[in-house]
């Protein structure tokens, strides 16, 4: 029955119609969600809007959660997200979309309700990965943090004074959660599975200056360890931890800071091109289907979205960031109510920042691409500097230590593919910035921990298997 | 009053912590913490701050704190009147 409206031809009419009356629903009321229905008012769009969300609460920030919330100087329920204009929407907050009917332009919810749309925008995000074991992930003293509730209940423990705090993984994440554990006081212990902490985003370089500014604050860093197993008392109770070198440590709260899972299982079976690695789309937002053709009508934006990216070798990529959310959200919405020729692509230059230990650590590029790096200013030692990543002879990224004012430079060297190593003498250069040196990326193909088996090759006859030992 | 910094945006010029200091503050060298919910007596210094910021970074709304924009039933449409966000946009 929506068939008809708005969609498809543009020579039509329809367009007009959408823009006029049509119904668009956006999946996802965080940041992105928001973001685009504010762009689509802008743009005119004044037919229905519905934005569906899981999370009872209106849209809020969640950058602050690991930092002012933890630290108890701002109240997990005071993030919401200012407005940029008001969005006359249908908010169907603390429902969780549940399927997708692609051919009858339905959206499914939890309890049965369908939602019809002429127009989709998908921006369910990601969400905490959990502890992989069910049991030792309900122990009380067991969290992970996401969502302001995670954040609330988070803050609560902290501040009844934990005996020591264990974070599980060194990303931006775990770091900062002992960042803020150290501020309030705490023992805390980080168990990185990796050579150092932050490794896996700015390589073993990065991550060396990353463990020493840890170790400074009085962090227990622990690398190159995963644990093994949490271990609870009589009650339920966290009471231990068990570490692959055979130690164990006491503690009563333990923070799952190991990544995030894409929410995209609302879409299996529907024919999208969505899965654990996000929803697949084209550089204007729209979502691929499972055949690897685009839709038309139903597009992406956010922590869920994969996006080829021209500068980066059309590579597909998933970029969680805040700064992603809201371009990517500001397009796709621009996009969905813009007739062909109109239509732009997603170009945002990747970028992210986190603050932890006093120091404000930003990047621009895509860092994991980088073959070498150059500390072009400053030095590691003094944890002021500003490192540039290359790429096969060009600047790929850049990454600061409390030097952003050097940032909006290396996105252009980036934007416009200068040579690498950079060609200009800068102020400040030290002994450290004498000459490129491996970045230090583990290699993504060899896992961290477990033997595995992987296939190689195309044609059957040319089929590899190969087995790689566990990394000691 | 609601407020959202662009923190890849910023630079720490540190305007903000100079004229709002009780709303935002710098963390070492150039690290902006700041409350996202600014106290209404704190109006007027949170918008000198947002004006006074060199990369106009802050974002700032004065809407209702529910906002009133709920549009009941279907067909319903259209943004609802009279109510404004204030502030340059970030992005």
């Amino acid at each position: 029955m929506s068939a008809e409206r708005g969609g498809g031809g543009e020579g039509d009419g329809s367009l007009e119609r959408l823009r006029r009356d049509g119904r668009i629903v956006i999946v996802g009321a965080s940041l992105a969600g928001l973001r685009a229905a504010e762009t689509l008012r802008e743009q005119g769009f004044t037919g229905s809007l519905t934005l569906i969300g899981d999370e009872p609460e209106p849209p809020y920030d969640r950058p602050p959660l690991s930092k002012q919330v933890l630290l108890g100087t701002v109240d997990a329920d005071r993030t919401t997200l200012p407005r940029r204009r008001a969005i006359g929407a249908r908010w169907r907050l603390g429902t969780a979309a549940t399927g997708l009917d692609l051919a009858a332009r339905r959206v499914r919810l939890a309890g049965g309700e369908e939602v019809p749309y002429d127009r989709l925008l998908i921006a369910t995000g990601v969400r905490a990965r959990p502890w992989p074991h069910p049991a030792e992930a309900d122990l009380d003293g067991v969290f992970t943090l996401r969502t302001g509730r995670d954040a609330a209940r988070l803050r609560r423990r902290l501040a009844a004074g934990p005996r020591r705090v264990l974070v599980i993984g060194g990303g931006f994440m775990g770091s900062e959660i002992a960042s803020a554990c150290r501020e309030l006081g705490l023992p805390v212990t980080v168990v990185e599975r990796g050579p150092a902490p932050l490794v896996g985003a700015l390589g073993g370089v990065i991550g060396q200056v990353a463990a020493e500014l840890q170790r400074a604050h009085g962090v227990d860093l622990r690398c190159s360890v995963m644990v093994t197993g949490l271990e609870g008392d009589a009650a339920g109770r966290l009471r231990r931890a068990h570490l692959s070198d055979g130690t164990a440590l006491e503690v009563d709260l333990a923070v799952v800071a190991l990544g995030a899972v894409r929410n995209t299982e609302w879409l299996a079976g529907s024919g999208l091109g969505a899965g654990p690695r996000g929803v697949a789309c084209d550089a204007g937002c729209r979502a691929f289907d499972v055949r690897g053709l685009v839709t038309d009508d139903v597009f992406v934006a956010g922590d869920v979205a994969r996006t080829p990216h021209p500068l980066f070798g059309y590579q597909f990529l998933s970029l969680e960031h805040w700064g992603n959310a809201v371009a990517q959200a500001e397009v796709a919405a621009h996009n969905m109510v813009s007739p062909g020729p109109d239509r732009r692509p997603h170009l945002w230059i990747p970028a992210f920042w986190s603050a932890q230990f006093g120091v404000n650590i930003k990047s621009v590029g895509v860092p994991t691409m980088g073959e070498e790096l150059l500390i072009a200013q400053g030095s590691l030692a003094e944890r002021s500097f500003t490192g540039v990543y290359g790429y096969q002879g060009r600047v790929i990224a850049a990454v600061t230590f409390d030097q952003t004012n050097w940032l909006d430079f290396y996105r252009r060297q980036i934007e416009t593919a200068a040579p690498f190593p950079p060609v200009c003498r800068t102020v400040d250069r030290r002994p450290d910035g004498l000459r490129p040196v491996p970045a230090d990326f583990p290699d993504p193909s060899l896992p961290t921990h477990g033997p595995t088996v992987t296939l190689s090759g195309y044609s059957p006859t040319d089929r590899r298997i190969v087995f790689t030992p566990a990394r000691g | 009053m609601r407020l959202v910094v662009d923190l890849n945006r910023c630079q720490g010029y540190a305007q903000c912590a100079f004229l709002a200091p009780d709303v935002f503050t710098l963390h070492g060298h150039e690290a902006l913490r700041y409350t996202p919910y600014a106290d209404d007596s704190r109006r007027e210094q949170v918008a000198r701050a947002v004006a006074a910021c060199p990369v106009g970074a802050i974002l700032l709304d004065d809407l209702p704190e529910n906002l009133p924009d709920d549009v009941a039933g279907d067909g319903a449409g259209g943004p609802a009147d009279g109510l404004h966000a204030a502030g340059p946009g970030v992005g």
